[in-house]
């Protein structure tokens, strides 16, 4: 996805650095405990360094300890569990002796292999780029050990086996673990042709493997950024301006300074920060900062005359995203047809984990500790911003409290803030002294970079069999690749792919189809929010596909397999969810008063395939639950299923959480919103009955951390048709129109 | 000077009265199992339990636990309660990015305490208060149930 040439030069946190940081540390409290396992790794730290380190993702310990080194970030969908589990696999180790650990920014090593030269996480790709990658790293290393023990014990190699992390020559009865061997294995030759595993002999992938940082989450010892204390440390919060794209004009430190515990105030091209030696502190000085703010630049805009602005745009052509046949003449033509629009807020990513970075400056350079989801571009923005060169700039990798695409800032916003405090202070007694930005929850809701405002507008409409003839889309919101360094690879003949992902690719066969679309420039910060385009497009689409099945007379099941004969994955996840949910048998009847409804959707985004069947219960007043989940999901070959299950589990909560009442609105520029009373988000009792079901599949691996997410809106808001007969297009729901 | 009982130990912070019990954990005492997640009670990521109640350290001025007992979730597995509920998290694998967690597990080991078998409208009153945007809602469900399942 980036459009960055330039070779990366490596920056490589040795392990050692780290010891040195906890020596340092252990001058202070408690300290020299926290800072050694301030790297997001787990399980317990190696007692040795690794003597056998064969590829840049396997590093293997004479304790027998084998570390997985992990180029994808954890954010809670699984990765420190997944990626290890291959390399597992063609190791043959036995789970026990794994632990994974994050890797550092080092792009010659670990880019995503479907972002060119860059490193990073995101489109649901850390498992679908790395099967290959982490499964030659693994057998690299089995090979290498066979090498060693033949070796040893003189013996042909073809006569050794391994099984769960034991080395075998069953005729002599010899046996080494991989510790033992591991010395020796690292003179062996790098093979350059192994053999993978027949899939039939796997014993980890596709079986349920316990995730390697269950146990460092729930005892309170896992390491986020908001957590890290660094020697001297000083902790930051920024007075940012009310509306976006205004600047500090004058401000008066003086109050804030006479808070106990407030080191600095310093204006940033952000705001102004504080700096104390504690959150409390910093907090308290900035509540006494005052600043004018300069808003000849800001924007005012609200979000009702955006969404008017907009339905104005999505009645006048549009850049041509899709063109098959003639949609607006045969449009003309049709029998019946439907003509609707849509409506999609802003959306806050509200991770449960404010934004936040630690970040020290040296005369080397410049070092960040961060839940870092963006290596390469943060590397080259902030040695851009420092003037030094990108291998100046040291990540290294925490756990995340979530992230949902807010931490892969196309424009390092919250890193740059923070490298730009750690600037200002960079002199006098602060000189060199780390300083951990945090944002309040407030900060964070207010901050921008939120899913995008969108209005659809589509008509579509059938012959008189029913057949659907024509469908023209025009979509209409801001692009989120535009002014940004993916623009070049993203925006094409002016249309963002993000933007129409999901809408350009519909699957159904329609004769004449027609998808537009308008990038109107507006300055409010947006961003990718779990699966982008498709937070958006799976729920226009598959609820016009709804309303299409209704003109035509038929069932929506049977309707949408009328129109996915090309297309058997949608078909079969679709033909799962519906057979396990008891489609087109009646549902158990409400309590007197309330009316009951179920309503399928299908979506593909990411290369996966999910569909979910969801059932609700409408109360007389419009109120609802959604009472019941069934989700099938094709994501090819399976690495670990119960990850699988709990991102489907995961994704359908957060999507439901955005329909039910995600929204971000703003007034002459002022984000209306600023915690979880007026932003509210999914809380354990409005959570549905999950059913996840998968489809067996030998096609490659693919994502599963965003695409159950899109599917929930749309199947809840047909179940809600099916309910009541009224049409929801607008979203979150206002359940006042579903009053009886 | 502040004296608090955490986790069983006497403990002596420097810190004003008005700080909220939450940062005096995490800034002062190093313990950073306690997470900040809203500041104003809204979301649970802080909870702990002062006296066997769970409580939000984000609104608990220092001052007000003087003379109490504070448990986190550092010690919380020297409850019967926390260490089953620990230990049915780990087995049914409840986690995802585990910000939310020590919240959600001091809550839940709060209600075990109280009552063994709860219901699942018990469950629902009880942990309403904790927010997961990973919403690992069904699991913790699961194995609030499984935790309880093992308490005799
Ligand atoms: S941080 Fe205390 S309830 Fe959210
Ligand atoms: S596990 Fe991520 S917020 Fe709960």
């Amino acid at each position: 996805m980036s459009t960055e040439q330039r070779a990366l030069p490596s920056s490589d946190p040795s392990r050692r650095d780290f010891f040195k940081i906890g020596l340092v540390a252990s001058a202070g409290l408690t300290l020299a405990a926290l800072v050694p396992s301030a790297l997001a790794a787990t399980g317990d730290p190696t007692k040795s360094a690794p003597v056998f380190e064969p590829n840049a993702f396997v590093r293997i310990s004479e304790d027998n300890t084998v570390t997985v080194m992990c180029k994808h970030t954890e954010m809670g969908q699984g990765t420190y569990t997944g990626l290890p589990t291959i390399v597992a696999e063609e190791l043959d180790a036995d789970w026990s002796q794994i632990r994974a650990e994050g890797a550092p920014a080092n792009a010659k090593l670990y880019n995503n292999l479907f972002w060119g030269k860059a490193q990073g996480t995101g489109g649901s790709s850390a498992i679908a780029n790395s099967f290959a990658q982490l499964r030659q790293a693994g057998a690299t290393a089995r090979a290498m050990l066979i090498a060693a023990a033949a070796k040893q014990w003189n013996v042909a190699a073809d006569s050794i086996s391994v099984a769960k992390g034991v080395v075998l020559h069953k005729a002599s009865g010899k046996k080494a673990t991989f510790g033992s061997l591991a010395k020796l294995a690292a003179t062996m030759p790098v093979p350059t042709d192994v053999k993978f595993k027949d899939p039939k002999q796997y014993v980890y992938v596709g079986k349920k493997v316990p995730r390697t940082d269950s146990v460092a989450k729930t005892s309170g010892s896992a390491i986020f950024t908001q957590d890290l204390k660094l020697p001297g440390m000083l902790t930051a919060l920024v007075a940012h301006p009310p509306r976006f794209g205004a600047k500090v004009k004058t401000f008066d430190p003086t109050k804030a300074k006479a808070v106990r515990g407030v080191v600095a105030v310093v204006a940033i091209p952000t705001g102004v920060a504080v700096v104390a030696k504690d959150f409390w502190s910093a907090k308290k000085g900035r509540d006494a900062l005052t600043v004018e703010w300069d808003e000849s630049q800001a924007t005012k805009t609200s979000s009702a005359e955006l969404i008017t602005q907009y339905r104005a745009l999505a009645q006048t052509p549009g850049a041509v995203a899709k063109k098959v046949g003639d949609a607006a003449s045969t449009l003309a033509k049709c029998t019946k047809r439907v003509d609707a629009e849509f409506e999609f807020p802003f959306l806050a990513h509200a991770s449960m984990e404010p934004l936040n970075c630690v970040v020290q400056i040296s005369k080397d350079g410049c070092e960040v500790w961060n839940g870092e989801q963006n290596q390469t571009g943060d590397q080259f923005a902030i040695s851009a911003a420092l003037g030094i060169r990108p291998d100046q700039v040291k990540l290294n990798q925490l756990f995340v409290g979530g992230s949902f695409g807010r931490r892969a800032n196309p424009k390092s916003d919250y890193l740059l803030e923070a490298v730009s405090i750690a600037k200002a202070i960079n002199q006098g007694a602060t000189a060199g002294v780390p300083v951990k930005m945090l944002w309040t929850r407030e900060d964070d809701m207010a901050g921008g970079y939120y899913r995008p405002l969108y209005v659809h507008r589509i008509s579509a409409g059938v012959d008189a069999q029913g057949k659907p003839l024509a469908w023209q889309q025009r979509i209409v919101g801001q692009s989120i690749a535009a002014g940004t360094p993916f623009e070049p690879m993203m925006v094409q003949n002016g249309v963002d792919v993000t933007s129409v992902e999901g809408a350009a690719n519909l699957p159904y066969a329609i004769p004449n189809l027609q998808v537009e679309l308008h990038s109107p420039r507006v300055g409010i910060p947006i961003q990718w929010w779990r699966s982008v385009g498709s937070t958006h497009t799976a729920f226009s689409t598959e609820t016009i596909m709804d309303d299409l099945a209704k003109l035509a007379g038929k069932d929506p099941v049977a309707f949408r397999t009328e129109l996915l004969a090309k297309f058997p994955r949608h078909l079969s996840v679709m033909k799962l969810a519906a057979d396990k949910a008891g489609w087109g048998k009646p549902l158990a009847p409400g309590k007197p008063g309330e009316r009951r409804g179920r309503g399928i959707a299908v979506h593909e985004s990411f290369n996966t395939f999910v569909a979910q069947v969801a059932e609700v219960t409408v109360a007389s007043d419009g109120s609802f639950t959604v009472d019941r989940v069934v989700c099938a999901v094709d994501c090819g070959i399976i690495i670990n299923p119960d990850v699988v299950v709990a991102q489907m589990e995961g994704g359908i909560g957060y999507g439901l959480s955005a329909a039910l009442s995600g929204s971000i609105t703003l007034t002459d520029g002022v984000v209306d919103q600023s915690n979880f009373h007026d932003y509210p988000v999914l809380r354990l009792p409005e959570m549905p009955k999950v059913e996840v079901h998968t489809v067996a599949s030998t096609e490659n691996p693919t994502g599963v951390g965003e695409p159950a997410t899109p599917v929930i809106a749309p199947a809840v808001g047909n179940a809600l048709f099916a309910a009541t007969g009224k049409r929801l297009r607008k979203l979150p729901f206002q359940t006042s129109e579903l009053k009886a | 000077m502040i004296k608090l009982n955490v986790n069983g130990k006497q403990l002596n912070v420097e810190a004003t009265p008005d700080t909220p019990l939450l940062w005096v954990l995490r800034d002062d005492l190093q313990m950073t199992g306690t997470k900040y997640g809203c500041g104003m009670a809204m979301c649970g990521a802080c909870t702990v339990w002062v006296n066997g109640a769970p409580t939000r350290a984000c609104q608990t001025p220092v001052s007000a636990v003087v003379g109490q007992k504070v448990t986190t979730v550092e010690d919380i597995a020297q409850t019967p309660a926390g260490k089953a509920v620990q230990a049915a998290w780990r087995k049914l694998d409840v986690v995802q990015c585990g910000f939310c967690q020590s919240g959600q597990i001091m809550a839940a080991a709060a209600l075990l305490a109280r009552n063994k078998r709860p219901t699942d409208a018990e469950i629902d009153a009880a942990m309403a208060g904790n927010i997961c945007r990973c919403a690992t809602y069904v699991r913790i469900r699961a194995a609030i149930k499984d935790a309880a399942s093992t308490l005799p």
